[in-house]
Formats: structure tokens, sequence, C-alpha cells
């Protein structure tokens, strides 16, 4: 195939405790670290890796977002892909929105596969990959562990509930990453500044001519009820006195 | 008032309880019809089952061969088929219906509302983002459909002593061919399932090995529970993905939680937040996991673990 186009999603750092604002519109997001959503960092690596092998010949990522996503979408150019598309956009979109930005962009470039992270750390939704599918009329492989291009086909090992489950789809398709599919590698400061110079296009989401989704609204942030630290038993036995107390045992 | 479709997982031969947990949640909404959608090769156990769970008014029975692996590109255009009339329509937020109800959603034309934990009313919702450490409360336009998952571990399946009708219809949808199924690999196990046992057993990295991991089972075994892990441990292949409880893997909620071995990652501690008890056993008195254990031990899980085995096969 030509293309592979990933979706990058600008997040709060994955080491981040985040804490609901106290007049519950939402979380502190104001001087944190923000990164790559780590599961559409693997689904970078791995479009590197196809690419690599020879089965691709350009990586294209994708954020939609204001111009901080740039951030994300430089360490993205930096790990090797081609160029990049930044969707301008001065709120946060939904992800049927996302998805529907998303197609856009695959009636524009035409790619033989899009990956995504199979959810982002954020809201952890678990969405947009499918809904692009839904839309584009084409294949979903989400939750991949494993994923082998084969000709006209990819066959992609998917971490389910029982266990791992393998399907074969046709091209193109849309393929969502889970954990174990790959570790990221490391970006190098000479690639960064190789990053700087590749192309970073910037497309207005006007332009795209596209029907904003009806949101879901989100009317109230509250921090979790949090669980209760409780007794430090001495031993073995003290902790099976603990749990016949509890009638647990 | 609400008329919900639940699409009710299963392997072919029983219902998954995510179904039963679907009707709980469902139950919930104000002045409320539930319906099952039983989409299978040949699902006239499984719509049986269905029928019997309290609360269900009919269940829709759906035969077709497409059905055979519950592929989320062939349901969905079988689901959207039959959505007209209803004002819900509800999956479970198990790997099947997180992969599946987006599908259903997009086709709908809606944004899903992902990992229901709470009912407030027929289109406000209470849901966790950012690995549970915030809680959202929701609300879906009034005039749309309202795709959701439901988050297992906030309900208990509902009795099965109802007694709905079933429908056996077939629907008319164009099913696509460019998904196959080839194989599942799934864990053979006779121990209790992860999602639906009483008592859990994980372990963590400071296990060190699948060999070393085999202490783990032995507690489990005699404590007849199911048996969990960190991310770490399935990382470093001491076990299967599918054991993996967190924010990415399973969200559990049984009575007993016996975590060891395990530090507590916030990604680690939202798969656990629902547990009646949660006991820690760590060398390191510092590990977050004791900010949430009710009962703490702390020391050498290789000592620890054998004795405590011991002491209650005895």
């Amino acid at each position: 195939m030509e293309k592979i186009l990933v979706g990058l999603k600008r997040v709060v750092d994955s080491n981040i405790r985040v804490r609901v604002k106290s007049d519950g519109s939402g979380v502190e997001t104001e001087g944190v670290k923000m990164s790559i959503n780590p599961f559409d960092e693997i689904a970078l690596e791995e479009a590197l890796r196809i690419r690599e092998r020879g089965d691709a010949s350009e990586v294209i990522v994708v954020s939609i977002g204001g111009t901080e996503t740039q951030q994300q979408l430089r360490t993205g150019l930096a790990m090797g892909a081609d160029r990049a598309i930044q969707v301008e956009i001065d709120h946060a979109a939904d992800p049927l929105t996302c998805a529907r930005i998303l197609l856009a962009l695959v009636n524009k470039e035409d790619p033989g596969l899009v990956m995504l992270g199979k959810q982002a750390i954020d809201n952890d939704n678990n969405q947009t990959g499918q809904m692009l599918a839904a839309l584009w009329g084409r294949p979903q492989a989400t939750f991949a562990s494993a994923v082998v291009i084969e000709g006209t086909a990819v066959k992609v090992t998917r971490e389910v509930d029982m266990g791992l489950e393998t399907i074969e789809v046709d091209l193109p398709a849309v393929v969502t990453t889970d954990l174990r599919l790959n570790e990221p590698r490391y970006v190098k400061l000479p690639d960064i500044m190789k990053a700087k110079k590749k192309p970073l296009e910037q497309i207005p989401f006007a332009d795209l001519d596209i029907e904003v989704a009806t949101e879901i609204k989100e009317t109230n942030f509250e921090p979790p009820q949090e669980r209760q630290r409780g007794v430090i038993v001495d031993d073995v036995a003290g902790l099976v006195a603990a749990l016949k107390d509890k009638g647990l045992l | 008032m609400s008329k919900v479709l639940i699409i009710a997982e299963h392997d072919g031969a029983v219902l998954n309880l995510s179904t039963a947990k679907c009707v709980a949640c469902a139950s919930e909404l104000p002045d409320v019809e539930i319906n099952v959608g039983v989409f299978a090769e040949n699902g006239e156990a499984l719509a049986a089952e269905a029928a019997a769970l309290a609360g269900v008014s009919q269940v829709i029975r759906v035969d077709n061969a497409a059905n055979a692996n519950l592929l989320a590109a062939m349901l969905a255009p079988q689901i959207t088929a039959l959505a007209d009339g209803y004002s819900h329509i509800f999956g479970p937020s198990t790997t099947f219906g997180k992969d599946l109800m987006p599908r259903v959603a997009a086709l709908l034309g809606v944004n899903q509302i992902s990992d229901v934990m709470t009912v407030l009313g027929s289109h406000s919702f209470k849901r966790p983002t950012y690995a549970g450490n915030a809680i959202v409360t929701v609300e879906a336009p009034a005039d749309k459909t309202v795709v959701a998952t439901v988050r297992n571990a906030s309900y208990r399946a509902v009795a099965a002593d109802g007694s709905a009708a079933v429908e056996t219809t077939s629907v008319d949808a164009e099913l696509p061919d460019h998904t196959r199924f080839v194989e599942l690999k799934a864990g053979k196990s006779d121990r209790p399932d992860l999602q639906t046992a009483t008592t859990v057993v994980s372990g963590g990295r400071a296990l060190g090995s699948a060999e070393k991991f085999e202490i783990i089972y032995k507690l489990a075994d005699a404590m007849n529970a199911g048996v969990g892990a960190s991310r770490a441990a399935v990382d470093a292949g001491y076990v299967p993905n599918e054991m993996q409880v967190g924010q990415t893997g399973k969200i559990i909620a049984p009575d007993l939680y016996v975590a060891i071995g395990i530090s507590g990652a916030i990604q680690h501690l939202t798969g656990i937040k629902d547990a009646g008890t949660i006991v820690a056993i760590n060398k390191d008195a510092d590990a977050p996991i004791f900010e949430v254990a009710d009962i703490g031990l702390v020391g050498d899980l290789f000592s620890i673990v054998p004795e405590l085995e011991a002491a209650i096969s005895q």
C-alpha cells in the first residue's frame, strides 16, 4: 500500500494524576505535562515498522486541535513519520466529529490503512476508530496485539476478554492498537532537528465542510469516591483473622 | 417512556453475565421497557436464557450464519436495521461491546456514552474518565437514540426468574464480506472467571517469572478464586493478556481482591475500585496499593503466600 494515516491525540501525560477542578467544570490541565496518547504512539510505531518492512511507502500523522497539537505532530515526525496534518479546531471535538474529520482526510489521502490508539487515556471513550470504520464502510480490527500485512488484506490478532482473537480484514481498513503490539522507539536529538523540516500542513476545520455531531454534554466533573486506608496486620495469622472477621474466609 | 434494546453477549452456547448486568442498568431508566437482541448462528437456547432475565419484556432473536463469531462489522448493520422505535441501545463495556457499539452509534449518527456507571435519568448518566480519576455527568441529546456501553463492575446481574416472549425475526441488512474470523485462542482454565468471581487473587511484577507465578494459582485454588494480574506481569510474559486487571484490561468488582506483589499504579487501581475488600501483600510498605487496601500485610510474598495457602487449606 502507499499510505498509512495515523491519528495522534494530545492528552495529559499518563504519569500525571489528574485533579478535578473545584468548580466541577473539568480537570486541571494548566501547566500539566502533555504527551501523545500512549496508544496512538504504539499505532505510529507499528505504521513505521510496516513502512520499514516495505509494506507501505508513506506514514502521515494527523492531529485535531489547536496550535499546541503541533508539538505532538513534531514528535511524531521525529519518530519517523513523513509528514503531518493538523486539523485546526478551537474546541475539543467529540468522537463522531473526529471520525468525520478523519473520513474527510481519508477521502483526500486515500490511505491503505488508518491506525489509531484503541482509546485516549483522557476521556477513555474507545470509539473513534470504530466510528471511522463505520462511516467509511470498511473493516475494523480493534485492540490489536499483532498486525501482519498479507497482500490486499491484513491479519490482526486482537486482545479480547476471552484471550486472543485473530481476524483477517481486507484493505483499506482501520486498525486500533493495544498496549502489547510494540514498544515505541525513543526519539533521538538529530531526528528532532530533522523533524522541523518535514512538512506540516494546517487545514482549518471549516474547510472540511463537516457537520458537527450532536454532542454528549459533560455537565459536571467530580472526584471519585476514595477508598479509605485500612489496617496493617503483622502476619499471616493476623490476615486470616481479619478475613474471618469480615466473613470472607 | 424509554424503550431499550440490549445487545446480548454470548459465546454461542451461553450468555455472558454482562448481559444480565446491562439489564440491571437499563432497569434504572425511568418508565422503561427492556428488549434483548440475541444475534447468533442458532440462538434458541440463548434467547430462552435472555427471556428469563428479570425485567426483560421481549427477546428479539436473529439467527444468521454470519453471527457465528459476533464480528462488529456483521452485527452493526443488523442492529441498526432493528433500531427504529428504540430510545436506547445498550451493550456491555467488555471487549465485545467496546468493539461493536461505537460502530452502531456511528451508523445511527450519534455519539456514544462509554462505561455508564450510574443512571440519573433517561438521558443523564455518570461515567468515569481519566482512568477513573474523574467522574463526569453527561447529558445525551433528548431527540436522538442513546447508544451506550454499561460498566460491568457497577451493576449486579439481575435474577433469572422472568419469562419474556421470544420473537424470531430476520433482518434486512446487507452484510459485508471484508471481515473474516480466523481463530480464537482462549485461555483454558477450570478456575472461576476473572470477571465474575467473588474472590480474585492477582499477582504483579514482583512474582518475577511465569514459574514463580504458580504460587498465585495455588493460593487462588485454595480460595476458589479467579486469577488476575497487573499490566507489568502481563507485559513481562508471566501470564496471558486476558488476565490483566486495570484501565485497559478488565474492570472487576469481586467481594474480595487479593493483590500480591502489585505496587498499585492508578491504572491498576481503577480496575479494582469497586471490590468489596482489598487485601494487599507487598514488601514495600510505601507502595500505593496500601492506600486503598482494607487489609495490608508488609513482607516477602514468597514466604507469606505459601503460608497463607496452608492456613486457608487447613
